[in-house]
């Protein structure tokens, strides 16, 4: 009836028991539900409104299409990775460090791997419905017309994943909640605006081009735009992998980190 | 799930850890027999929370063996949390929910369905003294009813062992009472009690058997009485005063041993007619005669100076 014993280095075992713990976070959403979606869903579509119709007004076409299609996508995935980060950096910090949540339940039959699939998921999932959200109303303004356009669904849903994971390493290195300003200025905000989500990522220079195309929301804008536009993706399978690989490992390291942090 | 018999609810061989170059836990060993309440005593920093840490397998030792519940910790420590109760140091309870819905998502946690939670959630606020608080929210709870939700939370899953650790640190003496009350019922019941403490009355009160932990070693191990019995003269004379410690240190041979700290000096006798004559003639001293009690043993074993 032995087990071995695991190490901080141990591959994650989520298990199924995880779920209650997702369960909680739809809870604590559930209450606050409705502040929650419009601030998801306001911010973006300001920002896809004014500039695709305000500045796409003075705007030739882009790739093919108006300023406005060209941006749906970009925002889409754009808002994706915001709801993860958000929520795998702040809400999961404030489990884990300020509301002692995380230690809460790791005097159950919980550990700290189930913990963090459920922050992994639950993340993911509340940028699926923040993606979604978007999605409904670019349908909606008839800014995409393709059937192909719920392939954007899984897309959302994996590019979740990834920023989730990426989110969660952060979390496991902070001290405090300033920390989050330097992934946000360093990582998330230059490669908003190197990923090909507010212009054709080929007007950069070749160089900062070539480095952006490895980009996790590279992946998921070269997903995501053509999905839109009714077309199939060039080189699909790579992209996925490639965001499924960054989530694979990047949610790895979180575990290693976040096992150093509170299991010490 | 089974019932469980086993004469040790918990064991603890050679425990060690370390952090860094700090030996924290040096080398314990203790058990807590099935059905009894232990108290694990020690100033701040001398290891107590570590030693709970480990035996809930949320810290790997560096060495030792652990069974709680008859499984070997930490590598079946999920198994053997099914049957064991929290109650952390620090509230940590779900400020976005209600009592109840802090009952009903801790309960997920274990497995239990949501229709037995249900049932099990009204007895629970009753014997925590919170019937009507189901829909209260968190923030509006005193300190007194956070910790007893607490008490109730740990108590979610029915467990066969429950670790408190510090219950009753910054309660008042009301609130300190009623949490004494409810742990004495389960003890009752037939539940082990495993709690660390500051407060020396309420382990005389509460615990069956105790250790003494400074400087992550077990100074010593016991029940209360014996432990008094073991360590400490019977009686104790508290002389206070600006001339007590002077008039003490000149009449050290009135007891069997004393100590002066700051303007009080504790001679710990056997016989004090003695010293209760010779202080008779001293009408600027105000004295206190007493029984010892574990405190004494407790500032004997661990010396006097702060530790923080």
């Amino acid at each position: 009836m032995t087990m071995q014993t695991p190490t901080i280095y141990s591959l994650p075992r989520p298990g199924l028991r995880w779920l209650p713990v997702w369960r909680r976070n739809f809870l604590v959403w559930r209450k606050l539900a409705i502040p929650s979606v419009l601030g998801n869903l306001a911010d973006p579509l300001i920002y896809m409104l004014g500039l695709g119709y305000g500045l796409g007004g003075l705007l030739p076409q882009i790739s093919g299409v108006s300023y406005v299609s060209f941006l749906a996508a970009g925002t889409v995935v754009a808002s994706t990775m915001n709801a993860a980060t958000f929520e795998a950096l702040y809400s999961a910090f404030s489990r884990m460090h300020v509301q002692k949540t995380w230690d809460a339940i790791l005097n159950t039959p919980l550990s700290l791997d189930h913990v963090l699939t459920a922050e992994l998921v639950w993340a993911a999932s509340k940028s699926l419905l923040s993606g979604l959200a978007i999605l409904l109303v670019i349908a909606a303004l008839g800014l995409t017309t393709s059937p192909l356009a719920l392939w954007v669904i899984p897309v959302i849903f994996l590019t979740g994943l990834a920023f989730a994971a990426m989110g969660l390493i952060v979390c496991a290195l902070a001290p405090s909640y300033d920390f989050f300003m330097y992934y946000f200025t360093l990582f998330i905000t230059p490669m908003l605006l190197v990923s090909g989500v507010f212009f054709p990522a080929d007007q950069l220079p070749a160089a900062v081009h070539a480095l952006a195309a490895w980009l996790p929301l590279s992946h998921a804008v070269q997903l995501a735009r053509p999905l839109l536009l009714g077309e199939v993706p060039a080189n699909a399978s790579g992209h996925v992998a490639a965001l499924l690989v960054i989530a694979i490992i990047a949610f790895y390291i979180a575990t290693v980190l976040t096992r150093r942090r509170l299991l010490k | 799930m089974a019932t469980l018999n086993l004469v040790d609810a918990l064991s603890v061989s050679g425990l060690r850890k370390s952090y860094e170059d700090h030996e924290v836990v040096a080398g314990i060993d203790f058990t807590v027999p099935t059905g009894t309440c232990f108290g694990l005593l020690g100033p701040n920093g001398a290891g107590k929370t570590t030693s709970l840490r480990c035996c809930l397998g949320l810290t790997t030792p560096d060495s030792g063996q652990i069974t709680l519940c008859g499984y070997g910790i930490p590598a079946q420590a999920g198994i053997a949390r099914e049957r064991v109760g929290v109650v952390p140091q620090f509230d940590n309870l779900d400020p976005d929910f209600t009592t109840s819905e802090n009952l009903m998502v801790y309960g997920r946690y274990f497995g239990i369905s949501d229709a037995i939670i249900r049932a099990r959630i009204p007895d629970l606020l009753d014997f925590a003294g919170l019937a009507g608080k189901e829909s209260a929210r968190i923030q509006t709870l005193s300190g007194g009813m956070k910790r007893r939700l607490t008490l109730a939370r740990a108590l979610i899953n029915d467990p066969d062992i429950i670790f408190l650790d510090e219950p009753t640190t910054g309660l008042d003496p009301q609130a300190r009472h009623l949490i004494w009350d409810r742990l004495k019922q389960l003890t009752a019941r037939g539940k082990t009690l495993i709690l660390t403490t500051h407060f020396m009355d309420e382990a005389e009160r509460l615990c069956d058997r105790l250790a003494v932990l400074d400087h992550g070693h077990l100074v010593t191990e016991g029940a209360p009485r014996e432990l008094i019995a073991a360590h400490i003269e019977p009686q104790v004379v508290e002389v206070f005063g600006d001339e007590a410690a002077a008039w003490a240190r000149s009449r050290n041979s009135l007891g069997e041993r004393l100590e002066v700290a700051g303007d009080t000096a504790f001679f710990y006798c056997r016989d004090t007619a003695p010293l209760l004559a010779a202080l008779s003639d001293a009408p600027a001293l105000r004295y206190m005669h007493r029984a010892a009690s574990l405190e004494d043993v407790f500032i004997k074993l661990t010396g006097r100076e702060l530790r923080d």
